[in-house]
């Protein structure tokens, strides 16, 4: 009963459960939060508004974009020489290195943000050096503001950033560097003309991770900002589970929600996402 | 293009990696306008060699001159030597008239003056239509081609090529033979090339130096190399060979003769080669091709009774594998046309040759 090419509905049958799935746990809610920005605490547009009159809305944004992109630029330009070290590393070298970024990320984000407290608080590890140093006298701001926040993503980040521009530094020919230095190119000119266009498929995949990464980002800023620098995701969680104000976080979710896709919909149009995220062919 | 070629000379070559010993006090010149080919099995040390020519591998002991003056310290950027890589290494992200550019724009030269010479170069290769294309759109033997005009586009003192013709297959490879062999007249340039295709070798080359276990075993005109080898090496790598090994017997300047078990083998000797020691043990290579087969009543310096052990057709002509009583199994090759009897297995012949075909070699064989 089915047409040539055409999958059935037995098809349609084994892949039921995996839709119910989604459609229950997951698009689901996603579309009771954009029914609750539009009817909460009163029907319409009412909360979307507030992005063009409140202020404090604002201003949450435009922390949370400026601090994602501080972020990102940070944690790719790092990356980017973590994962070219690697690359130009001897094999034994190699796996070390690769161990040093994969550490990290099996530590609880708790614990990786609680560490940056006591390193950078005013009797932290930092500010104590640098005043027996003598270098100053005050204990620095260093904790509880937008650079404790960075500092803390950026360190989350990192891995994120070196993974894709790692794995699409190795597919570079090392004979094409050897090539280009052969051909009469300096070692400035093979990295600026050869190494670095074509490690571009990494460093776009990785400013797309690190970049949606840090948009909700929860836990570092909530813990690093101290409650007086806030981002998005712990502004949601304030409206919500403080304030009650169901309305207004669910607006700024769904705005989230709009902002990934957005930075999606621009990636794919530079560069195939499939490609630099290693799915299809 | 201007042509100007360069001499390069190698002394004492060496490298060592830990223990192992790649290349092994090399010394060899290349004259001016010569087309070298490094010839050898994998791990001679040959590509080693390109190497240190390229600069991309320091010699561990010897120099490098290019017309008499040293190199060996500078880095391969400001040796202005074009290469061809094993697999090209076209930049993938580049077009082929950016890639035949890149050696002009890393050196400065204005947009004008490139497109100028990046044309140049992509017709002496005869592919002026394809500058817009990326290296991918292209075929094996015209990326080949790019990969040959970027590497001559900057005047370079030397063109170096790793095995610029093993990637591809075999109808190609010799039609690019051919071309690669005009370039190189058209170019008058000195160029040194690396390969363990002894056909490649024989057809490209002005000289060959044949290399084994990093050891320059021989250098020579290819023709000298294939019909006076120095070693058992040479006469086996280039080429096939049989080798007869007995005493030598009744020596004087105009050659000697080989005792082989009950076989009294006549060696004629060139004018000016050494006369063997009477007595002393002595191997003798003989070219398949030298051998033929004798009808009865003809007369040859030296005959040999056998049989037929196999035999396989060739087109052009017979190959057979003979053995014999007393000198074991010997290869000949016959051409089709002269054949005088339809070989079969088993067939008894009498083979011969003269007393000039089959030459002395040092028994080098491990």
């Amino acid at each position: 009963m089915t047409a040539a090419g055409r999958p059935g509905i037995g098809w349609w049958l084994l892949i039921l459960p995996a839709l119910l799935l989604l459609l229950v746990f997951y698009i689901g809610p996603i579309l009771q939060v954009l029914a609750i920005s539009v009817t909460e605490p009163e029907p319409g547009l009412g909360n979307y508004e507030r992005i063009f009159t409140s202020e404090s809305v604002q201003r949450v944004i435009i922390t949370t974009l400026r601090i994602c992109l501080i972020t990102t630029v940070l944690a790719l330009l790092l990356g980017y020489g973590i994962a070219y070290t690697i690359t130009l590393a001897s094999p034994r070298a190699k796996g070390w290195w690769i161990l040093a970024v994969l550490v990290p990320l099996w530590i609880s984000v708790l614990v990786r943000a609680f560490a940056w407290v006591t390193l950078l608080r005013r009797q932290g590890l930092v500010n104590n050096t640098l005043i027996n140093a003598g270098v100053i006298t005050e204990p620095l701001p260093l904790v509880w503001n937008e650079f404790g926040i960075i500092v803390g993503m950026v360190h989350y980040m990192v891995p994120f950033a070196v993974l894709p521009m790692l794995a699409s530094m190795r597919e570079i020919d090392p004979r094409l560097l050897a090539a280009a230095r052969g051909l009469g190119a300096s070692r400035g000119q093979v990295f600026r003309q050869v190494f670095l266009p074509l490690s571009k498929p990494g460093i776009l995949a990785a400013c797309v991770l690190v970049f949606i990464f840090s948009l909700g980002f929860y836990i570092t800023p909530a813990i690093l900002g101290g409650g007086k620098t806030l981002m998005v995701a712990e502004w949601i969680s304030l409206q919500i589970l403080d304030l009650i104000r169901w309305g207004l976080g669910t607006m700024m979710a769904t705005m989230l929600i709009f902002a990934i896709i957005a930075t999606l919909v621009v990636f794919s149009r530079i560069v195939d996402l499939r490609r630099i995220f290693g799915s299809g062919a | 293009m201007s042509a100007a070629g360069h001499a390069l000379a190698l002394r004492g070559l060496t490298k060592r990696y830990g223990d192992f010993t790649a290349v092994d006090d090399v010394s060899l010149e290349v004259a001016q306008g010569e087309f070298l080919t490094l010839l050898g099995p994998s791990g001679s040390g040959k590509t080693t060699i390109l190497m240190a020519v390229a600069g991309f591998v320091a010699p561990s002991a010897g120099s490098i001159l290019l017309d008499g003056r040293e190199i060996t310290p500078l880095p391969p950027e400001k040796r202005n030597f074009g290469m061809v890589f094993q697999g090209y290494a076209l930049f993938p992200h580049m077009t082929v008239a950016e890639n035949v550019a890149f050696p002009l724009r890393v050196r400065g030269l204005s947009r004008a003056d490139r497109d100028t010479k990046v044309r140049a170069a992509l017709d002496l290769v005869q592919l002026g239509t394809f500058a817009d294309r990326l290296p991918k759109q292209l075929s094996g033997g015209q990326q080949q081609r790019v990969a040959l005009a970027r590497a001559l586009v900057f005047d370079p003192n030397l063109l170096l090529l790793d095995e610029p013709l093993s990637a591809l297959d075999k109808k190609l490879r010799a039609e690019l033979q051919e071309e690669l062999k005009a370039l190189h007249r058209r170019v008058g340039r000195t160029f040194i090339n690396v390969t363990h295709d002894q056909e490649e070798a024989l057809s490209l080359s002005d000289r060959i130096a044949i290399l084994n276990h990093g050891k320059l075993i021989q250098s020579g005109a290819p023709g000298t190399l294939y019909e006076a080898p120095r070693t058992r090496f040479v006469a086996d790598f280039l080429g096939k060979s049989n080798f007869l090994e007995g005493t030598v017997q009744g020596a004087d300047a105009d050659g000697f003769v080989l005792a082989a078990g009950p076989d009294r083998l006549r060696v004629r000797l060139p004018a000016g080669s050494a006369v063997p020691a009477e007595g002393s043990r002595r191997l003798l290579s003989l070219r398949p091709e030298k051998i033929s087969l004798l009808s009865d009543g003809e007369a040859a310096d030296n005959t040999v009774d056998g049989r037929i052990l196999a035999w396989s057709y060739l087109g052009a002509g017979f190959a057979l594998r003979v053995a014999t009583p007393s000198l074991g199994e010997i290869r000949a090759v016959l051409p089709a046309w002269q054949a005088a009897i339809a070989p079969a297995e088993g067939l008894p012949v009498r083979l011969g040759w003269s007393a000039d075909a089959a030459v002395p070699v040092e028994d080098d064989a491990p």
